[in-house]
């Protein structure tokens, strides 16, 4: 099988993601669509290391991980911190910093 | 002797000085300081007069220097005198005149609680013209000009309680401001083209300049002259000028300031000389302001106003003589000199008449008063045969003169101006002559009722003196009286004192210089025919005037008549020509600004107050919406990229 096929699943992958952060409110799934996101920048940095023969991309994917695991947790502290003082993890409902 | 020069303008200065700065302490005696002051320096000309009378002819020029002013590289300012027996002229009659109207003041303005302020304007008004007579060089003389037009502003005004002396001295200040627009243009001028502004170097080296330039200083020289000189066009500030106290209008707007514009026009005569073409605009502006001037004298009812068109034709005379070039410039001045006895003379009569009339300036209300006031009616008389140039009296020699010289002009020229200066003696007599007989002769008609016609006007006066039922008139008081008894012997004797020998012309020959004119016919017929046209208006104004009693209502009149009492109508022409005009281009020129600049900068900041207010909204503070901006941001990046890959 070609790994440019992988690409393409990367790109639906991605898709999906985006519709999801930009569609959805409810924070915790804007937060999986986010992580989908990065899965799929992962798996285009796996493929093109393999198309291109060297490891680049994979040492990159490590780094994304560590990144997405760091930012898992600060992302989830903050949403449970929110759920607690308003009793919703809708992400509309916080707009307060509009003008 | 040269040190003195700077007394004559020293002592009326200081009096200024003295007098408006002194505030109440100086109320009680400031007048008499005044006067003081004013004789201090007739004094002074005197005795440089008689020190200037015992040297030759081309020696008597005295120069004094008292500092430099503006030194900087090749402008040199100065404020130098020159006295020549042109400024001695001007220094005796500005001093002598001046002295005899500060005294005649004295009286007439007693009643006045600002009489102090008054005589400060006054002395201030001296100084400045002797500082215009006395300059070496343009500059200094500018300074003067304004000088004197500042003091005449103020003059005017000096009632300024009433709107009508008011509006009359922005008025005269404004028409002025014209005229010293041109002689400011004509200094700069003269100091590109000949590298100062003295009149030493100036005067003598004015043939070397080409001639289109010196028509260029000439025409701005006589558009000066046209302003201060009350001549077509600038004409129309005189008329209201009378608002001011009556002796302001015999001294600055008879004898003295209004004669400058003739001083200047001789002065220059040399730039003159040169440029044909000016001095032909010069003879026509002469020309022209004597007949209106005669014309409004005509029809005019207020005494003050009548004798003020007189004024304006008299000056025309002098400034058609100035025009003549070197066969009329010393009749010029010989006519000014004159012109100031007599007019002063006459003006100071009126004065009288008014201070004994409760103030009344309608001719038409005045009649039979030669038997109440008999010193003002000796005195009025005396000027008024000298202003019509009765044979013997100063008026006759000085009028006589510039008619012969404008019928020497030569040619058809020669013969215009010739027909127009006798016609213009054959009304002078008639606007002289109706003044005379409506205000000294006839029915008494102060004593009729006021017609309801016109009750408005007159009630507010009648009221006043309502309960001796009309005005009492009687002789003046004695400081008013003297001085026209000796304006009266001025204007009686003068004329005869310059012609005997020649001796004015001979004695003003080195500075402005003198050709004998010819006329084509006899000096006797031109004489004649001078006398003859004057009898003849003195008997046209007897005929309407004199043997038939006067309606206190003026008549309709004619068509002519209507407009004369309008001033020709200058002032609707001023309103047409320049005021509508003036004030349809700055009504534009706001509408432009509020329209078109305003609207471009209010544009400006409220397109960018829009497009901000706008570009607000997409601060909603939902996170969603931020994303989708990334989000749209980063594929715009994309799809540059690409397309910058694909080309």
């Amino acid at each position: 099988m070609s790994p440019v096929n992988y690409v393409y699943l990367a790109a639906l992958l991605f898709t999906i993601g985006a519709a999801g952060v930009l569609i959805r409110r409810n924070a915790i799934v804007v937060f999986m669509c986010i992580e989908l996101m990065l899965n799929a920048a992962n798996l285009t940095l796996i493929a093109f290391s393999r198309i291109h023969g060297n490891l680049d991309g994979q040492i990159m994917a490590f780094f994304v991980m560590v990144v997405a695991a760091a930012e898992v947790v600060v992302g989830l502290a903050i949403i449970v911190m929110m759920y607690r003082s308003r009793h919703s993890a809708s992400v509309d409902d916080a707009s307060l910093m509009k003008l | 002797m040269e040190s003195l020069i700077g007394l004559l303008v020293g002592f009326p200065l200081l009096g200024a000085a003295v007098l408006l700065c002194g505030g109440k302490r100086v109320d009680r005696t400031g007048h008499w300081l005044g006067v003081l002051l004013a004789g201090a320096s007739f004094v002074v000309g005197a005795v440089l007069f008689l020190d200037m009378l015992g040297k030759n002819a081309d020696e008597r020029a005295l120069h004094q220097h008292l500092f430099s002013w503006v030194p900087v590289e090749s402008f040199q300012a100065d404020v130098a005198f020159q006295l020549d027996q042109l400024s001695m002229t001007f220094v005796l009659l500005i001093t002598g005149v001046g002295t005899l109207i500060h005294i005649y003041s004295v009286g007439y303005m007693e009643h006045d609680e600002r009489r102090r302020r008054f005589f400060g304007y006054l002395n201030l008004f001296l100084a400045a013209m002797l500082l215009l007579v006395l300059a070496d060089n343009y500059l200094l003389l500018y300074v003067g000009w304004e000088g004197v037009g500042l003091a005449s502003y103020l003059l005017i005004g000096f009632w300024q309680h009433k709107p009508s002396a008011a509006v009359a001295a922005k008025k005269a200040f404004i028409v002025n401001r014209v005229g010293d627009a041109g002689l400011a243009i004509a200094i700069f001028l003269m100091f590109t083209t000949f590298g100062s502004f003295a009149f030493a170097p100036v005067l003598s080296n004015a043939t070397e300049a080409g001639e289109g330039k010196l028509t260029a200083i000439g025409l701005m020289l006589l558009l000066a002259a046209c302003g201060k000189s009350a001549q077509v066009p600038l004409q129309s500030w005189l008329g209201d000028a009378m608002e001011g106290p009556t002796p302001v209008s015999a001294l600055i707007h008879a004898a003295t300031m209004v004669t400058a514009g003739v001083y200047l026009i001789t002065r220059s005569g040399a730039i003159f000389n040169a440029a044909p073409d000016a001095q032909t605009v010069v003879v026509v502006v002469g020309a022209v302001t004597l007949l209106y001037g005669a014309i409004v004298g005509c029809a005019k009812d207020d005494i003050k106003k009548a004798l003020a068109g007189s004024t304006m034709s008299q000056i025309g005379y002098m400034v058609l003589a100035a025009g003549l070039g070197p066969i009329g410039y010393a009749f010029a001045i010989m006519h000014l000199v004159t012109h100031g006895f007599f007019k002063a003379g006459l003006f100071l009569g009126a004065g009288s008449v008014m201070h004994g009339m409760n103030d009344e300036v309608d001719m038409r209300r005045y009649g039979g008063l030669r038997k109440y006031m008999p010193v003002t009616f000796v005195t009025f008389g005396l000027g008024y045969l000298a202003i019509i140039g009765f044979p013997g009296l100063s008026g006759f020699f000085s009028k006589d003169q510039i008619i012969e010289a404008a019928f020497a002009k030569g040619g058809t020229q020669g013969w215009i101006l010739g027909a127009v200066t006798l016609l213009g003696a054959a009304i002078t007599a008639y606007y002289m002559t109706r003044v005379m007989l409506l205000t000294f002769f006839g029915e008494e008609r102060w004593r009729q009722k006021t017609p309801s016609a016109d009750a408005p006007s007159a009630e507010p006066a009648a009221e006043v003196h309502g309960e001796h039922g009309g005005p009492h008139p009687h002789e003046s008081p004695r400081s008013m009286t003297i001085p026209m008894i000796v304006l009266a012997f001025g204007s009686v004797f003068a004329g005869g004192l310059f012609k005997v020998g020649d001796s004015f012309v001979h004695w003003l020959e080195p500075v402005t210089q003198f050709e004998h004119g010819h006329p084509p016919v006899s000096a006797a017929v031109v004489t004649g025919a001078t006398v003859v046209t004057m009898l003849v208006g003195v008997g046209a104004a007897w005929l309407q005037y004199g043997r038939r009693p006067v309606p206190v209502v003026a008549p309709r009149g004619s068509l002519l008549t209507r407009a004369a009492r309008r001033d020709l109508l200058q002032d609707d022409i001023n309103h047409a020509v320049l005021v509508k005009p003036g004030e349809y281009l700055t009504r534009g020129l706001v509408y432009v600004d509020s329209k078109v600049v305003d609207g471009l900068v209010n544009g400006t900041a409220a397109s960018f107050g829009g497009l901000s207010g706008r570009t607000r909204r997409l601060q909603n503070g939902f996170v969603r919406s931020y994303a989708v901006s990334m989000f749209g941001g980063a594929a715009v990046l994309v799809a540059a990229t690409l397309l910058m890959r694909a080309v």
